[in-house]
């Protein structure tokens, strides 16, 4: 009985695998090729010996060991975590190093995130877990108030760098209000944070092992479909993918396509349907940092392209592709030949029914390539 | 193969929680309470208990034989500290008066609540505070030039003029820099403890708060992380009965703050306040608490804020004068100044001489620390993040390309330059 409740969530989680959700909450098949033969992190990748097939759940929670095993000072903790979390990323962690270092907390977000930023005030390595991103709202106060400003406003004699907080985000094919959101551009206007998305097991565990070594205290949001529905060769070692820098994980010439998270695949998945349809090549970038964000990258392949579309799951206004639209715009004048484009959740809150109809899909993103490619 | 299988699962079914057949007519098995049935409906309310008494230790009819035993020399210094707090209230509370400095908040009426708690404790207890805590600073050594350094916001203050006035912190003291959220610190504070734990350390976090602070949402994971977690803190509250100008009959209707203390199953005491005896020992017999069975500590310190709340605030707009007539003649500093007279460790003499050379003292660091400059005005973009990242380094260049044409429109010749 009490096995039984604790097990729901990852049940959930594996009729999630049975259906293959991705391809349902994108409409149509989700982006099947191995996306780390694209590009990314480094040559050992390829190398059978060590790298390990992994999803996303178990490349986290890799990470997660390499945390706690390289530090002694670091510590997880978060609602749920002790038997391994709602979505497993921390399985076995609690039996391997202690309750002291694994730990439930009451449940209160805004307790998490406080009680964190005092673990990394005492130089611990606090790695809080936030059960869905659309819970981290009671948290606002202390990331925005506390942890971002802690360092600025004493002048740098403490701060709270030594915090990494997890949380599940965006849609999952039937979250609705509360299990669907995509709450990044809230914390994009917070000078203090870093924040980061992955797009899959590589990123989710580079991206996290830096985060967690990194002065600063960051934010990772972690799309849950892809807990279970990608797969990549992980490198075993502990090695890190740099905050602030963006990947082009498609080459191409006629158009930057711009996304982070679920929407690379959606994108990777049109650059296909593009080429197939139109005869033209997108160059497909992930930003993986939303702050601070790789301008650099950006701008180049802007300046190659000329033409920009910038796709994300949370509403259009205000959505982190508007400070992208406006810094290109300002950036790359000369170069733009077609007005700069956002595909994007509409301006509601994500509903349970309208799902399909609600996320910025492959066909709502090819329509707007095509019209920007004809302009 | 069979066996194996079963006896798994039998491992599996001997493991929930409630092991015994439930038995109705015995003791109640629910998880998490520890109970007895009734057959009498009765609801509890704090009517239905006796309110937690007020321990105190000056005024009452024994006063030869204390409980607390300190030294001639420490009870002078604590009260000296305590004059010390007055004196820089006097004269910040009238330079903000005169546009000198930008903003005050006075101790005035919680100087014991403040010297005896910090005088119970040792420099390794990392101390959260609210923001009316300056005497715990000072009596660690926080001198005045750095109290005025911080509130004229000179190149000297360590937040780097960052905050507004009051809004002090040192490193080199455990006193965590204050802001101005109310009860952000008490979760905070938790999680500081718990890595003091972690860290095997003997010391404990000391974190202040005030009756207001208290009604905020934070106030209650802090309390309860604090107590599932076993972290050794102790939370001081300053219940001086008022939240700027709304009184403690408005904030809440519960037996005061310490009264929720055992709900969170936190070992609580009341104090009063005024009494800086009687802090001192609860500080300290809670701090040995603390440390020895690493748990938290609630303190609730009945007092009065004798001051307005801030320098932004006239609080006779919404409280009697007389009301806060009596307090000023029950002040914490007249009842400790009759004690020590008592003792023969105090006169008329030595005060009048005491308050003269502070004063000077005072003054002399006030014209140090308002003729200081502030920083280099670049310091306003440095320690957002460790490293200053592209996008503000950016922005920094933009702001000195401006000031290279419009310059003159800004008050540049207050701050360094480089
Ligand atoms: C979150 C938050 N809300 C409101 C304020 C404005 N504010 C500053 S002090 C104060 C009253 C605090 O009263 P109390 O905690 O009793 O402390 P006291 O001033 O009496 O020492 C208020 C409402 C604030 N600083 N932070």
């Amino acid at each position: 009985m009490l096995l039984n409740k604790l097990s729901t969530f990852s049940q959930l989680n594996s009729q999630i695998k049975l259906m293959e959700f991705p391809r349902i909450i994108y409409g149509s098949l989700f982006y099947k090729k191995k996306l780390h033969s694209v590009a990314t992190t480094n040559e050992k990748i390829h190398n059978e010996e060590t790298t390990k097939t992994m999803n996303m759940y178990q490349a986290i929670n890799n990470a997660l060991e390499i945390i706690l095993e390289k530090d002694s000072n670091s510590v997880i903790f978060g609602e749920d975590v002790a038997f391994g979390g709602v979505f497993r990323c921390t399985v076995g962690l609690k039996n391997r190093f202690g309750n002291d270092r694994v730990f439930n907390t009451p449940l209160s977000e805004q307790g998490i995130v406080g009680f964190g930023i005092g673990l990394a005030n005492q130089g611990i390595t606090s790695i809080g877990e936030i059960q869905f991103a659309d819970y981290i709202f009671p948290a606002l106060d202390q990331l925005i108030n506390e942890a971002a400003k802690m360092r600025y406003r004493s002048g740098g004699m403490f701060d709270c760098g030594k915090l990494t907080i997890r949380t599940p985000c965006s849609a999952v094919g039937h979250g609705a209000l509360y299990h669907s959101q995509s709450p990044e551009a809230y914390f994009a206007h917070t000078a203090g944070l870093k924040v980061v998305m992955p797009r899959g097991p590589i990123q989710a565990k580079g991206l996290l092992l830096s985060c967690a070594e990194e002065p600063d205290p960051c934010i990772v949001f972690e799309p849950k479909v892809l807990y279970r529905s990608t797969s990549d060769q992980v490198p075993l070692e502990d090695f890190k993918i740099p905050l602030g820098k963006a990947e082009v994980v498609r080459k191409g010439d006629s158009i930057t396509l711009i996304g982070w998270g679920t929407l690379v695949h959606v994108l990777l998945e049109v650059a296909d349907l593009v080429e197939k349809k139109i005869g033209a090549t997108c160059e497909v970038l992930d930003i993986m940092t939303i702050l601070p964000w790789d301008t650099e990258t950006v701008c180049e392949s802007v300046r190659k392209t000329g033409r920009v579309v910038i796709a994300h799951e949370a509403p259009l206004t205000n959505g982190f592709g508007s400070e992208i639209a406006a810094v290109v715009q300002e950036k790359c004048f000369l170069n733009l030949e077609a007005p700069i484009q956002r595909v994007t959740g509409w301006d509601t809150p994500f509903p349970l029914v309208y799902e399909p109809l609600y996320l910025p899909d492959k066909w709502r993103c090819f329509n707007v390539i095509e019209k920007t490619l004809k302009y | 193969m069979t066996l194996f299988k079963f006896s798994r699962l039998l491992s599996f079914v001997s493991k929930p929680i409630v092991q015994q057949k439930l038995n109705l007519s015995s003791e109640p098995q629910f998880l998490g309470i520890k109970s007895k049935y009734t057959d009498q409906l009765k609801f509890v309310n704090s009517d239905n208990y006796e309110s937690i008494p007020i321990y105190r230790i000056l005024s009452t009819s024994n006063e030869k034989d204390l409980p607390v035993k300190l030294e001639e020399e420490t009870l002078i210094k604590m009260y000296k500290n305590m004059i010390r707090i007055t004196v820089m209230d006097k004269i910040l509370y009238e330079s903000q008066r005169q546009g000198r400095i930008s903003f005050y908040m006075t101790n005035s009426g919680e100087e014991a609540v403040q010297i005896g708690s910090a005088s119970a404790l040792t420099s390794n207890d990392v101390i959260y505070a609210q923001y009316r805590e300056a005497g715990v600073l000072m009596w660690r050594g926080f001198k005045y030039s750095q109290f005025l350094n911080q509130c004229f916001s000179n190149f000297e203050d360590p937040g780097k003029g960052r905050q507004m006035p009051v809004h002090y912190g040192s490193k080199e003291l455990n006193f965590m820099t204050v802001s101005s959220p109310l009860t952000t610190q008490m979760p905070q504070a938790s999680g500081a403890a718990y890595a003091l734990k972690l860290k095997k350390q003997k010391a404990c976090v000391v974190c202040y708060f005030g009756d207001g602070g208290a009604s905020e949402g934070d106030f209650h994971p802090a309390l309860n992380f604090a107590a599932t977690l076993d972290c050794p803190v102790i939370f001081i509250c300053r219940n001086n009965g008022y939240a700027i100008s709304t009184p403690v009959t408005e904030q809440y209707r519960g037996d005061g703050i310490a009264a929720r203390g055992p709900a969170y199953g936190i070992s609580t005491t009341r104090v009063d306040g005024n009494d800086i005896l009687a802090v001192h020992h609860v500080t300290q017999a809670a701090r040995d608490y603390c440390i020895n069975n690493m748990k938290p500590v609630l303190i609730e310190a009945m007092t009065y804020r004798i001051g307005h709340h801030s320098t932004s605030d006239d609080s006779t707009a919404y409280r009697p004068s007389e009301e806060i007539n009596i307090w000023t003649q029950h002040s914490p500093i007249s009842r400790f100044r009759q004690y020590l007279e008592k003792l023969g460790l105090w006169s008329e003499a030595q005060e009048t001489e005491f308050q003269k050379l502070t004063l000077q003292e005072f003054m002399k660091e006030f014209s140090i620390a308002e003729k200081k400059l502030k920083l280099d005005w670049r310091e306003m973009f440095t320690d957002v993040y460790k490293e200053m990242p592209s996008h503000i380094e950016e922005q920094m260049k933009n702001l000195e390309d401006h000031l290279k044409k419009y310059g003159e429109h800004y008050p540049l010749k207050d701050y360094k330059s480089t």
